[in-house]
């Protein structure tokens, strides 16, 4: 058994701060968001793209980047719409929703680009 | 004009309350009961006297009998079929008329469907199968405060199960060790934790220190995770004035989420609450205490199915379901049958999952299914599998029984559920390759690792004693 260890997190540590689904595993690579982007598109979800600074996150409401994408799916062109809302605001939280117009609610939601966190 | 007349004595049952031809109305509520009765009693008058002694019916006639439309008024047994593999049980369908009850008040409906009739000297057994509830007395019900879409708004997690822990040891902490548990599980990556069932306000640890010392932990959970944090403030009480001022005192402290006993508490008690939480904004989960009294035997009491109807309707947002794979009782397509009944809006009639009936809730709302219970960190790519996201899973020992403490199991029981929702979102089959899935996801968390050694071993493999009802021969 592997030794004690201490559980690392600091109210004055701001990289302690979660973000909900997947926050808890490394940073998603460009074909893990790829697969993910499958998936609400799989669903018929529509795929929207919401970012925020890493400081103001805990809201409920963050900046919409253009409109959901109602009907889209074609992976590629959502992520491109991911990219170009991280390229315009490089130290912000993208998050990728999926709106489930059935339910009324979203389906899932997951930041696929993790803004740089200032200590 | 009617042109009975009054004649005294004990007349058959069959004779009133048997009626094949009967043509089952949308408004009907519809039970299903497995009767075995005594030797020689008929199928036919056993079904009849079911349904007589659960609605209209006395054993001897009486003269002011006359003064009403029973016709209007009584239940009737319309449909008997065999019990697959059982040669002394069969399956005796009824239907109430709608007005033999008062609106919105599983309280009333039972007391009736399972009254007197329970103890019935003409029966050996009995057990409520399923009921369908019409969608015009579904209408008349508060049914959960919330419901599955609200409290994920409310929360902000989406697209994955929910992840709670009950504190141990159940009973004997004292209100500030036990804030400290609590703390140290919201840390480490959980969304709740629960307070025991048997914790209400005992003399080591009265509610009102346990329901502040909890609120300072959740705070400066959320204030150093980011995420929102619930913990189920247990209101079930001695009495109900007892039950509201505790609600009154969670509220007041900001928490979200309280909790209650819906079958110890009682039925009334969990209508009223759940009425008080639509009115206040807090969440409610539900425990289900006392329920393998009623539920276990297959042949006498209210199958569990029948329970959850009754909690949908008397109003709850999380409801403890079994979870198949852990150290309690619950076959797992009957399971599946039921946790669908807490969600869906439509469920069909499926006997492969002991469905006797279509229900058709309409708009209201679904409650959570929690799996609680012998759960840990091997189980979870089975149990994201069975009960999909729209769940509560709870590591108890799971969490609290990490070789480094409750944050560091958090964070295990975390990791493992993100990584079995991510490889599930890729395609992949969660229950075939669920150990490659865990030991990758083991290589960036320590903490995984670690309750991956201490687990390894554990397995609950004992036969399930209530099955479904399928022929052996």
């Amino acid at each position: 058994m592997s030794e004690l260890q201490d559980y690392k997190s600091r109210l004055s540590d701001p990289s302690s701060r979660k973000f909900e689904t997947f926050s808890y595993l490394p940073e998603l690579d460009k074909k893990k968001i790829h697969k993910q982007v499958e998936y609400i598109v799989k669903r018929g979800w529509n795929p929207a793209i919401e970012h925020t600074e890493p400081e103001n996150a805990t809201g409920h409401y963050w900046y919409m980047w253009k409109l959901p994408m109602f009907g889209e799916t074609d992976v590629d062109r959502i992520l491109a719409e991911a990219e170009a809302c991280h390229k315009a605001n490089p130290t912000h939280h993208v998050r990728l929703v999926g709106y489930d117009n059935y339910k009324q609610s979203q389906g899932t939601a997951m930041v696929i680009y993790r803004g740089p966190i200032k200590a | 004009m009617s042109t009975k007349t009054y004649q005294a004595g004990v007349k058959e049952y069959r004779e009133t309350y048997w009626e094949p031809d009967y043509p089952v109305s949308d408004s009907d509520i519809l039970a299903c009961f497995k009767v075995t009765p005594q030797p020689g009693v008929p199928r036919e008058e056993a079904a009849a006297a079911v349904a007589a002694e659960s609605s209209t019916g006395t054993w001897t006639t009486v003269w002011t009998d006359l003064l009403t439309d029973l016709d209007y008024y009584k239940g009737r047994a319309y449909r008997i079929e065999d019990v697959p593999g059982d040669d002394e049980s069969f399956y005796a369908f009824i239907a109430y008329p709608i007005d033999l009850f008062e609106e919105g008040s599983v309280v009333n409906v039972f007391t009736s469907l399972v009254g007197n009739v329970f103890g019935f000297k003409a029966l050996r057994h009995l057990r409520l199968e399923d009921v369908r509830f019409p969608l015009s007395y579904v209408k008349t019900c508060g049914g959960p405060p919330n419901g599955i879409q609200v409290e994920r708004d409310k929360l902000n997690k989406y697209g994955r199960p929910l992840l709670g822990c009950t504190i141990k040891p159940k009973l004997g902490l004292s209100a500030k060790n036990y804030g400290r548990a609590v703390y140290e599980c919201l840390r480490g990556g959980l969304d709740f934790t629960k307070d025991d069932e048997n914790v209400n306000s005992q003399p080591f640890m009265r509610w009102r220190d346990r329901f502040a010392f909890v609120a300072e932990a959740i705070h400066k959970a959320q204030a150093e995770t980011g995420e929102r944090k619930g913990h189920y403030c247990n209101v079930t009480a001695p009495t109900p004035e007892e039950m509201y001022k505790r609600a009154e005192y969670a509220k007041e402290l900001g928490m979200p989420i309280i909790m209650h006993d819906y079958i110890t508490g009682g039925f009334c008690a969990n209508t009223g609450l759940a009425d008080w939480c639509r009115n206040n904004g807090l969440l409610l989960h539900i425990h289900r205490a006392m329920h393998a009294v009623l539920d276990r035997h297959p042949k006498h009491g209210i199958h569990f199915r029948v329970l959850t109807k009754i909690l949908r309707l008397s109003g709850g947002d999380h409801l403890h379901s079994g979870t198949v794979v852990g150290k309690l009782e619950g076959d797992r397509a009957a399971t599946l049958g039921w946790i669908d009944t807490m969600r869906d809006r439509f469920i069909p009639e499926d006997r492969s999952r002991g469905l006797f009936f279509d229900q058709d809730w309409g708009s209201m709302p679904g409650v959570f299914p929690v799996a609680s219970g012998g759960i840990h960190v091997w189980h979870m790519p089975a149990l994201v599998t069975i009960f999909g996201d729209d769940s509560v899973l709870q590591f108890g020992g799971g969490t609290l029984g990490h070789p480094w403490g409750n944050a560091a199991g958090a964070a295990a029981n975390r990791v493992a559920l993100e990584a079995c929702v991510e490889a599930r979102n890729e395609g992949r089959e969660l229950e075939k390759e669920g150990k490659e899935i865990l030991t990758a996801a083991a290589k960036h968390s320590p903490e995984l690792k670690a309750a991956m050694e201490t687990w390894k071993e554990i397995k609950f493999e004992f036969d399930t004693v209530d099955k479904l009802d399928v022929a052996h021969k």
